[in-house]
């Protein structure tokens, strides 16, 4: 269904490109081709800075090493190295460093630890009568949804059907640049790795995973080979490769999977 | 004139750059340039505590540089002293311009400079394997900064002074270069020089930083970028 849907976007696409080409001029970087902060990617006004770019006259200069990308008449660079900035809808995993009256202080692995208020949770909760340790104590890893970043502070929610407490299970760090690869598109890669391990598996976007249950380890191989070779095409069929998924062939447990929601529905 | 190395007057020391060598860093690069090397270690953007010396609109950027106790024959005291502050100071200065410190406000960036053989030129390795360590650990740049010094010995105009070079020269004069921009962010002068001298040694040191520069890109390329694509 997919390919078909392709197709279909692909014809408006080819039917514009060749205008395109007649009018942007001065791409001076072949699109993935590497780059280092102060490289000049464009040379005119016929494209757009995008992210991790800058403008300086009429040129267009990266920021951060990484890949070129070329969508449209806009240039961005796909960076390889970074630290999570804070984005408002993202799901992170964080741990409570510190309880104070009115909520509790995450640390997200960002410049600036996030706060999660009393309005974050579900319930009503009386301060003057409840200790707010037995909700999130100090030490507890908690997977949260980003409600506000601003450059001031940075507040989270429960409000989410993903977000919940941690109470098993490992954390694992990897680089955030890498956290679209590790989730795949649509979400392939993740689901692969989780149908093939039978692990519980949440992503934060800050580069946090929490693995739970079934075969930890080859899990953690998978994601740290999906990390270290980001740069390669094709990577689902790899990483297929190495846990023994052909696709087309509903593996086991996700069959099992999928009968049981039948069954409920 | 013949160098003591036996190097002509224009050529540097044998360069070797290197980035992430450190894992639980950010960013992190090692420079050697004949018998100098330092090795630097970024860490953020994080938190910047204490509080108050928090700045509302921009990273706060703190560099450190340290000899440590073996880089010299002679044994170098460790902490702090007059001149690895100052050093701190023109090495924070060099840096500033090249990063975009204004998008991650209230924060600060770590940069951690050791030296770990000193052979004249510390202050330029230190300024070379920072700006990489920068790149490396994927803080918004204008563009790397390379660094050298320059000197003149007799007539001669002479690149990147080492060892006993430095005594010899009528002029030390480090500068540290943004190749992209051909900005000057760090000038610093020891010794005697006329104005026309002064020009000359200024050109020979930024061809040097060009050469410099090549390396710092090839050592983020070989880092980021492995073999397999290639």
């Amino acid at each position: 269904m997919n390919e078909e849907n392709k197709t279909e976007e692909k014809k408006p696409e080819t039917a514009e490109k060749p205008q395109d080409n007649a009018q942007a001029k001065g791409l001076l970087k072949k699109e993935r081709e590497f780059v280092i902060p102060g490289d000049k990617i464009v040379d005119t006004m016929d494209y757009l800075p995008g992210r991790n770019c800058f403008r300086k006259g009429d040129s267009v200069f990266a920021t951060k090493i990484g890949l070129v990308g070329v969508n449209g008449r806009v240039v961005s660079v796909i960076p390889l190295n970074e630290s999570y900035i804070p984005k408002a809808g993202d799901m992170v995993i964080g741990e409570v460093v510190d309880i104070q009256n009115n909520g509790w202080v995450v640390d997200i692995k960002s410049a600036d630890t996030a706060y999660l208020p009393l309005s974050g949770i579900r319930e009503f909760i009386d301060v003057s009568k409840t200790d707010l340790s037995n909700y999130y104590d100090i030490g507890d890893a908690i997977y949260a949804k980003i409600s506000l970043a601003t450059d001031n502070s940075t507040q989270l929610t429960m409000d989410d059907s993903r977000a919940r407490k941690f109470k098993d299970g490992r954390i694992l760090t990897i680089n955030p640049a890498k956290v679209p690869r590790i989730i795949g598109k649509k979400g392939s890669m993740i689901s692969i790795i989780k149908s093939q391990t039978g692990c519980r598996i949440s992503v934060g976007q800050n580069g946090l995973i929490w693995i739970e249950g079934g075969d930890e380890e080859l899990a953690i191989k998978a994601i740290g080979m999906v990390e270290k070779n980001s740069y390669l095409e094709g990577l689902t069929e790899k990483v297929s490769e190495l846990l023994g998924y052909k696709p087309g062939e509903q593996p086991a447990e996700q069959a099992e999977r999928s009968k049981e929601e039948n069954v409920d529905g | 004139m013949a160098r003591e190395d036996g190097r002509k007057a224009d050529d540097l020391r044998p360069l070797v750059v290197k980035a992430g060598v450190i894992p639980n860093a950010n960013g992190s690069a090692y420079v050697s340039l004949g018998k100098t090397t330092a090795v630097a270690a970024v860490y953020g953007p994080r938190p910047m505590h204490p509080k108050h010396m928090q700045v509302s609109d921009r990273a706060y950027l703190k560099t450190v540089y340290n000899m440590v106790p073996f880089s010299t024959k002679e044994r170098v005291r460790p902490g702090p002293s007059r001149r690895s502050k100052e050093i701190c100071k023109v090495t924070r200065q060099a840096l500033e311009p090249a990063i975009f410190l204004d998008k991650f406000p209230k924060t600060r960036i770590d940069v951690y400079i050791d030296i770990i053989q000193a052979n004249a030129g510390t202050r330029t390795a230190g300024i070379n394997a920072a700006s990489v360590a920068l790149a490396d650990a994927g803080i918004p740049m204008r563009g790397l900064i390379a660094s050298v010094a320059a000197g003149k010995i007799g007539d001669e105009y002479t690149l990147d002074l080492a060892g006993k070079e430095e005594e010899a020269t009528d002029c030390d004069l480090p500068i540290a270069y943004m190749p992209e921009e051909e900005k000057i962010t760090l000038m610093q002068l020891d010794g005697d020089i006329s104005p026309e001298d002064t020009k000359n040694v200024v050109k020979l040191a930024i061809e040097g930083c060009k050469k410099i520069y090549a390396a710092q890109r090839k050592a983020l390329e070989d880092r980021w970028v492995p073999e397999v694509k290639k």
